[in-house]
């Protein structure tokens, strides 16, 4: 029993320790930023290796997003005679949610387990403690970047993978089905607000941020082991998306 | 060298590519394609009740969106909502005893302010108020009004007691 107890204080301390370092590590990244955002060179190499690269992946993601959305929600439209409405409804859940946290998942698959696996390798080669040595601090000259790269990166492939997804919506929609295009297209204008767009920028800004912040802490501070790097690897994804969704239920209560 | 200048090729696609999305969503996706020109002007309408209108929605004559409501608000003087309206600049010409009613898109839809020309041969000005208005219909009022009506009727023919009412209230 007391062992039982024993164990269950020792992973609440060890989680209470884990959430301390992270915010220690995320404040530190903060007072670095303003100096480490004018080397502009490694951000847009970062910019490139999160961005550019996940944008096949998202891409290929949202346009069949997009057009399961146009099946099922025709499928489900259909039933009350409204098929026009179609447009309003892809458009809304792909901006305001699914836009979001389907980047924010794709994007903690494809770029945070990339940032965090080579942050690892760079640990357990000793390639950072290299860096220490030299007096060239790690977290400005290879963590910065990375972070910042992935946080630019994220809104825009959430703009991108929504505008993907609603052609897919359409191609099912208005070239399979036979909605008529325009109505397709002046309800979902009639319907759709700025503030919608604002919502789901925000939160792939605020996905972005948290997703990168997790992939470099795991990264940077992975055991030096090659076992050590495949946890920190899977830890990114797991923290990622756990992490995504409780802010996605956070932001859109105090949105609504 | 020329790896670097791949790479930043890319990533400048990216970002363009991303830039274009978020221009798409604003633009083809968002109702702003109703951009009202620096020459619109604003119009004040009183309204016992709005209903269900809301900041944003559109002013219509004969069907045509002409601009939108700008703005809701209680004036306390009048005990009355006042909805500005903001009208196109090209739509100058509108009489202005002209009347603006309250009405609902389709079955379901949103609201919406229809206005409809009278005969004056003097345009609307910036800041006029529209006399004419038809505040929007409450489906309670609607009902309440039909029922009272009919409780009303059947207590012409017959006397009734109280309890009865209800009854005829159902009918």
């Amino acid at each position: 029993m007391i062992t039982i107890l024993r164990e269950i204080a020792a992973s609440v301390f060890s989680f209470l320790e884990r959430v301390g370092l992270l915010v220690r590590f995320a404040l530190r990244l903060a007072v670095i930023l303003p100096s480490g955002i004018l080397r502009v060179r490694p951000i847009i190499e970062q910019v490139y290796n999160t961005g550019a690269r996940s944008l096949v992946i998202i891409m290929t993601c949202g346009l069949f997003i997009g057009m399961v959305l146009g099946l099922q929600g025709h499928d489900l439209l259909s039933r009350f005679g409204s098929e026009e409405y179609l447009g309003v409804a892809t458009a809304l859940s792909l901006l305001r949610e699914l836009g979001p946290v389907v980047t924010a998942l794709l994007f903690a698959g494809r770029a945070g387990t990339s940032l965090a696996a080579e942050l690892g390798l760079m640990r357990a080669t000793d390639q950072i403690a290299a860096m220490e040595i030299m007096a060239v601090d790690p977290m400005r000259r290879v963590v910065l970047p990375r972070f910042v790269g992935g946080v630019i990166a994220m809104p825009l492939l959430v703009s991108v993978f929504v505008v993907v997804a609603l052609f897919g919506t359409q191609l099912v929609g208005v070239q399979f089905y036979g909605i008529d295009a325009g109505s397709f297209w002046s309800q979902m204008k009639d319907a759709v607000e700025l503030d919608d767009v604002r919502e789901g920028l925000i939160k792939g800004a605020v996905f972005g941020v948290a997703c990168s912040l997790i992939a470099v802490y795991e990264g940077f501070n992975a055991d030096p082991t090659a076992e050590g790097v495949g946890r920190a690897t899977t830890r990114t994804v797991v923290l990622s998306a756990v992490v995504t969704l409780i802010l996605d239920y956070i932001i859109t209560a105090s949105m609504l | 060298m020329r790896s670097t200048r791949t790479l930043d090729i890319s990533t400048g696609l990216f970002v363009m590519l991303g830039f274009a999305a978020i221009l798409f969503m604003v633009t083809q996706i968002t109702n702003r394609e109703f951009s009202l020109r620096s020459d619109s002007y604003r119009l004040k309408a009183a309204f016992e009740n709005i209903g269900g209108l809301k900041p944003g929605a559109p002013v219509s004559m004969a069907g045509v969106a002409i601009g939108r409501v700008e703005d809701i608000q209680y004036d306390m003087n009048l005990f009355k909502a006042v909805a500005t309206l903001r009208i196109d600049g090209r739509y100058n010409a509108i009489p202005n005893d002209s009347d603006a009613s309250i009405l609902t898109a389709g079955l379901l839809g949103g609201q919406y302010i229809g206005l409809s020309p009278g005969g004056s041969d003097q345009p609307f000005k910036n800041g006029d108020s529209v006399e004419m208005v038809q505040d929007a219909v409450v489906l309670e009022n609607l009902i309440s009004k039909y029922l009272f009506n009919s409780a009303a009727t059947k207590s012409d023919q017959a006397p009734t007691t109280p309890e009865s009412a209800p009854a005829a209230a159902q009918e």
